[in-house]
């Protein structure tokens, strides 16, 4: 296993035992390799690598909210790879077809031979639309604007608490909208 | 959205901490019990003779063999909720409860006996355990269904089938308080039976809600 993956572990070692900052480092370290792996399994299904993106920000969205399922005692590739491959699919069974991908495809963790630049992605933008109003203004006011938990509480005059929990439902409707358009 | 938007809001969520899932699970399956018990007495009496009938080890086993498969099923289910995870390792604790009944059936067997075998297996209430059985199981499995989606799960029929087992376990268990039926050859095919009913239904409405 590579110097790469024993830093990811320790930083969701970190980030569990509430170290936003590392939480941040792993995000953005692991997001250029689930890039280039579903821009890879995209080109091997004879698709076309415009909608990774849409991947990338789905899986990182699974990654965040079952993130309580990863063993700590147990390195953390694996277990992101495995969640990689599954949005994978899903994203290419929403394309009306039967796949198969190999799990070869995630187990490469340089980044993209080609560094593919980052694309906005679609869906989540599409799908923050459709949120209940106040989810969509706190997720947005927190993505989009960058405004913190506490500047979004003025903002819309509502207690931390309340932006709190609408932004982690707002999260988790976005990752069950994704999900719906699959059945 | 720019996917280091996307990553600045996760972090900005980073605080709000996940339950385990079991925590879920369980909590799940005790807010079931008193629905499942509402059915049972609107439904049904306890047997006349429970106060002896706890002392035939035939009887009690009946709790025995559910619960273990209540269990089992349940810490099956709950190691199938990490992505990745497979049954290759801990498979084989599913032979547990069958090894239980196994037993239970040469001990039936080798004690001397008032019916035929044959009239032991059909039992006198084969009809009405293979309906009450799913019945009671119902909340349980809704209950199940419901936290284990919590997990993520790479195999969501497989454990589906498991949140079925489960809930027939648990249902099957409390069918027992009234069932009069104490010969482990009926237990081994109409609860059996039964269970298998639950475990499909949760199979096929695991596939479409446990996905994540």
């Amino acid at each position: 296993m590579s110097g790469q993956e024993h830093e990811w572990t320790d930083l969701m070692r970190s980030a569990n035992a509430g170290d936003a900052a590392a939480y941040h480092r792993l995000l953005s370290a692991i997001t250029p390799v689930l890039r280039a792996s579903a821009r890879r399994g995209l080109l091997r299904a004879g698709q076309s690598p415009d909608q990774s993106e849409d991947i990338v920000q789905d899986t990182l969205l699974a990654v965040h909210l079952k993130r309580h399922t990863w063993d700590p005692k147990a390195p953390f590739a694996p277990w992101l790879f495995t969640i990689a491959r599954n949005k994978l699919i899903d994203a290419l069974r929403r394309r009306g077809r039967r796949v198969f991908v190999d799990i070869d495809d995630f187990t490469d963790v340089l980044p993209g031979e080609d560094a593919p630049e980052p694309a906005n992605g679609v869906d989540v933008a599409a799908h923050l639309q459709l949120l209940p109003p106040r989810q969509r203004d706190v997720l947005q006011a927190i993505a989009v604007d960058g405004l913190s938990i506490s500047e979004t509480a003025q903002k819309f005059t509502m207690k931390e608490g309340t932006v709190r929990v609408a932004l982690h439902r707002g999260l988790a409707s976005l990752a069950a909208r994704a999900r719906e358009e699959l059945s | 959205m720019k996917t280091d938007d996307l990553i600045a809001s996760l972090v900005a969520d980073h605080p709000s901490r996940m339950q385990p899932v079991w925590l879920w699970l369980l909590a799940g399956l005790f807010a079931a019990l008193p629905l499942s018990a509402a059915i049972f007495m609107m439904s049904f009496r306890m047997r006349p003779d429970l106060a002896s009938a706890i002392y035939n080890p035939f009887f009690d086993f009946k709790f025995v063999v559910m619960l273990v498969l209540a269990s089992v099923s349940a810490a099956l289910s709950l190691h199938l909720s990490r992505p990745g995870a497979s049954l290759e390792r801990w498979g084989w604790l599913l032979a547990v409860p069958a090894g239980l009944l196994g037993i239970a059936i040469v001990a039936d067997f080798a004690v001397p006996q008032r019916n035929s075998w044959t009239a032991r297996l059909v039992g006198s209430s084969a009809m009405a355990c293979m309906a009450s059985i799913p019945l009671f199981a119902v909340p349980f499995l809704a209950a199940a269904l419901w936290t284990l989606r919590r997990g993520a799960t790479t195999r969501p029929m497989l454990v589906g089938a498991l949140a079925g087992l489960m809930s027939a376990g648990l249902g099957g268990a409390i069918y027992a308080v009234h069932c009069m039926d104490d010969s482990p050859l009926f237990v081994a095919t109409w609860y059996t039976l039964a269970a298998v009913l639950v475990a499909i239904v949760g199979a096929f409405v695991g596939r479409r809600v446990l996905r994540f």
